[in-house]
C-alpha cells in the first residue's frame, strides 16, 4: 500500500520533532552521554518501511532513531530509553545508540559500524529457510561501505543466495569526514563487484525510497539475492551530539535544509496540510515527551538479569 | 538403556561428529556452516557425512569468519540453532566484534528478548610444526566476556555430552576443541546427558593437593601422577571442563581441604585463566590456601619447532616439579 506524501510527511516529522525534543533533553541534563541523530535523513526509514512487510527484519546503526519510529516503536518509549528510564524498549540498557524493539522485528541498531550487516545476513538465512517472504533489510552508513564484514557479507549474500536488502544510506559524511575523501567508488559500485542487482535512489525523498525498497524486494525474493540500495541523503546534525561540525563549508547547513525531505514535502503539500499536520505533531511529541520523563529509572536490581538467556 | 559396559569406545573427533549428528536429529531448528564443512566434510571430519545425511542445512561458507559468527547469531535471533566451525581458534580474531560486541550482548541488552542459541565450535593448541599463528589456547579471552559460556573438553565423552547440551542451550556457547586430542579414544556415553553446564569433574580424590586442569593439559596431569609424582600424598584432580561460568565451589571445597593448589593450562600463564582460579580460591579462603603455582605457556609466541615449543609449553616434567614443590610447604 503506498502512502500518500502527507502521511510520510506526518511520519518524518514524529522522527524530526522526536530528534529535536532529545536535543532539548539533552541540553536540560536529561540525557547523559552522547547521541547519533538522522535529521535530515527521515524519508529513508519512513519510505522503506511504508513497503516492508511489518515482519520483515530490520537493523539499523546508532543512528537509528528513525528506523525505530518508522517501524512502528512509540516515541514515548524511545524517548524514555535515551533518557536512561526503565523505558517499554530495553529498561535502559541499551540507551541511544542499541536499541532494540523486538516485538516491532526491529533488531537494533548498532554501534560498531558495519556490524549488523553480517547479523541481517543471518537473519536473512532464517527467513530464507521459513519460507514466508520475509525480508530483512540493514540500513548502514556510506562510511560503513569500508568495513571488512560488509564485504564478507556481501560476497556471502550473493554465492549463497540469500535474499536480503543492504541500504546505504550516504548522508556525504563518514563520521566527520567528507565520504568522498575516503572512498575509492561510490557505494552503488559495490553491487557490480559481487554481481548483486543495486540502485540509487533519492534518499530525500520518501516515494521514490518506497518504490526503490519496494522494487529492490521484490528482486531480492524473486532472484534469490542480496540487493543493494544507496540512498543519497545529508546529515543535517553533527555526526554525535557534541559535535561543532568545524569541518563543513560555510553555507553547506542552510542549503541543505532547504532540501531536506521535510522542506521537500512542505514545498508540496497544501499550506493547510503542513499546518494541520504540524500542529498535530507537535503536540504529540510534547505529549510523549512529557510522559517519557515520568518514567522512572530502572530499579538497580535487574541490572543482574539476563547475562544469559538460560 | 545401555549398561555402562556397552558403552562405545570412540576417538574425540568421532564424538563430535555423533554429538552434531544427534543434535540435527533431535533439534529441526539446528544448522552447521562454516568453512569447509559440508562438501569436504571438514578439515578434521568433524562434520563427516552431515551434508549427505541432512541436505542443505549443513552448508559450507566462504572463508569470512565475520560473516559467518554475525551470520550465526543473525539465524539465531531469527529461530534457529546455528553451529559454526571456526577451523581454527587463532581465526576467531578475525571476528572478535561479532563474538564480543554483537553476540555476548544480545540477550543481555534486549533483556532477554532476543535469544542467541548459538555455538562456536573451534579446536586450538599447538601441535608439532604448527606456526604461532595455529597454536594458541585462547579460552581466557572469552571467559573475560560477560553473555558467553565457554566450555574446554578434554575427553570423547566430555566433548559428546558437552557439545549436545550447548546446542540445546538458549545461549551463545563456545566449545574449544582440540585437534591434538581428536585421535585420543573413550567411552562415551552415547545418549546420556551431560552432567551439567557449568560443572566440573573430580577425577581423583585426594587431601594433600588439588589440581585443577583442562583441555589437552589434563593427559600431562594424569600421566605426571600415574608416573608418581608427589608419591605418598594423595592428589585431588579436577577437569574445570567449563571455564565459564565455572565451578568454582567444587574447586573452593576441594582446596580447603587440602590447603594447596596448581593449576595447569597449555594457555599462556600470565593473565590465563588459572589466575583467575587462584584468585578466587586466595579470595575466598584467606589463609586456609597454604600454597598455589600455574603451570602454562611460558610468556612466548609458540614456536613451530618441537625443540623450541618443548621450552615453553607445559610438560609432564613442569608439573612433576610443581606438585612435589608444593608438598613441601
Amino acid at each position: 500500500m503506498q502512502l500518500s506524501l502527507a502521511d510520510h510527511y506526518r511520519e518524518m516529522l514524529i522522527i524530526r520533532l522526536v530528534e529535536e525534543q532529545l536535543m532539548v533533553a539533552m541540553t536540560s541534563g536529561l540525557v547523559s552521554g552522547s547521541t547519533h541523530l538522522c535529521i535530515g535523513q527521515e524519508a529513508i526509514p519512513v519510505g522503506a518501511c511504508s513497503v516492508l512487510r511489518k515482519d520483515d527484519p530490520l537493523i539499523a546503526t546508532y543512528r537509528g532513531h528513525g528506523w525505530a519510529l518508522a517501524r512502528g516503536v512509540s516515541p514515548v518509549d524511545l524517548m524514555a530509553e535515551v533518557m536512561g528510564r526503565d523505558s517499554a524498549l530495553n529498561g535502559g540498557r541499551a540507551g541511544s545508540a542499541y536499541l532494540s524493539a523486538p516485538l516491532n522485528h526491529f533488531y537494533g541498531e548498532n554501534s560498531i559500524v558495519g556490524a549488523g550487516v553480517p547479523v541481517a545476513l543471518g537473519l536473512a538465512i532464517a527467513c530464507q529457510r521459513a519460507g514466508d517472504g520475509r525480508v530483512p533489510l540493514v540500513s548502514i552508513g556510506d562510511g560503513a561501505m569500508n568495513q571488512g564484514n560488509v564485504h564478507e557479507s556481501l560476497n556471502m549474500g550473493s554465492v549463497l543466495e540469500i535474499p536480503m536488502i543492504l541500504m546505504v544510506e550516504n548522508n556525504g559524511y563518514a563520521e566527520m569526514t567528507p565520504s568522498h575523501a575516503l572512498t575509492a567508488v561510490p557505494a552503488i559500485a559495490r553491487a557490480a563487484a559481487y554481481d548483486i542487482p543495486g540502485f540509487e535512489t533519492d534518499g530525500n525523498d520518501p516515494i521514490a525510497v518506497a518504490s526503490t525498497v519496494a522494487k529492490a524486494r521484490e528482486i531480492a525474493l524473486a532472484q534469490s539475492t542480496t540487493v543493494l540500495v544507496e540512498a543519497h541523503t545529508h546529515r543535517l546534525a553533527g555526526h554525535y551530539s557534541g559535535d561543532v561540525q568545524a569541518y563543513r563549508p560555510a553555507g553547506e547547513l542552510q542549503e541543505k535544509h532547504e532540501s531536506c525531505p521535510l522542506a521537500r514535502a512542505e514545498e508540496q503539500l497544501t499550506q493547510d496540510e503542513v499546518t494541520q499536520i504540524r500542529a498535530s505533531v507537535v503536540s504529540y511529541i510534547a505529549h510523549e515527551f512529557a510522559a517519557a520523563t515520568q518514567i522512572p529509572a530502572p530499579s538497580p536490581e535487574g541490572a543482574f538479569d539476563y547475562v544469559f538467556s538460560s | 538403556m545401555s549398561s555402562v559396559a556397552d558403552y562405545p569406545e570412540l576417538s574425540y573427533i568421532r564424538a563430535v561428529n555423533l554429538a552434531l549428528d544427534e543434535s540435527l536429529q533431535t533439534h529441526p531448528e539446528m544448522i552447521v556452516f562454516g568453512e569447509d564443512v559440508a562438501i569436504p566434510h571438514g578439515p578434521f571430519g568433524a562434520t563427516k557425512g552431515l551434508l549427505a545425511k541432512f541436505g542443505d542445512r549443513v552448508f559450507d561458507t566462504p572463508i569470512s569468519e565475520s560473516a559467518m559468527l554475525g551470520a550465526a547469531l543473525g539465524s539465531a535471533m531469527g529461530g534457529m540453532r546455528p553451529v559454526v566451525e571456526i577451523m581454527y581458534a587463532d581465526f576467531l580474531f578475525v571476528a572478535m566484534d561479532q563474538i564480543v560486541n554483537q553476540i555476548a550482548n544480545s540477550s543481555y541488552v534486549s533483556r532477554g528478548m532476543l535469544k542467541a542459541p548459538l555455538v562456536i565450535r573451534t579446536q586450538q593448541g599447538h601441535t608439532p610444526g604448527a606456526c604461532a599463528q595455529h597454536s594458541q589456547s585462547v579460552e581466557a579471552l572469552f571467559a573475560h566476556i560477560p553473555g558467553l559460556r565457554v566450555a574446554v573438553p578434554s575427553t570423547p565423552a566430555d566433548v559428546y555430552s558437552i557439545l549436545k547440551a550447548s546446542i540445546a542451550l538458549d545461549d551463545p556457547v563456545m566449545v574449544f576443541e582440540s585437534r591434538k586430542l581428536y585421535p585420543t579414544k573413550g567411552q562415551v556415553a552415547v545418549g546420556q546427558d551431560d552432567s551439567g553446564i557449568g560443572i566440573a569433574r573430580t577425577i581423583q580424590t585426594g587431601d594433600d593437593l588439588t589440581v585443577v586442569t583442562w583441555g589437552t593439559a589434563r593427559a600431562l596431569v594424569e600421566e605426571s601422577v600415574a608416573s608418581g609424582a608427589g608419591a605418598g600424598a594423595s592428589i585431588e584432580v579436577i577437569d574445570l571442563r567449563w571455564i565459564s561460568p565455572w565451578d568454582s565451589s567444587r574447586v573452593l571445597e576441594s582446596v580447603s581441604r587440602t590447603g594447596r593448589l596448581l593449576v595447569v593450562h597449555e594457555a599462556n600463564t600470565n593473565a590465563g585463566f588459572g589466575a583467575e582460579v587462584v584468585s578466587t580460591v586466595a579470595e575466598e579462603l584467606g589463609s586456609r590456601l597454604r600454597a598455589s603455582r600455574r603451570i602454562g605457556l611460558l610468556g612466548t609466541p609458540v614456536p613451530s619447532s618441537p625443540a623450541l615449543a618443548q621450552a615453553v609449553l607445559p610438560t609432564v616434567a613442569r608439573v612433576t616439579s610443581a606438585i612435589t614443590e608444593l608438598l613441601k610447604d
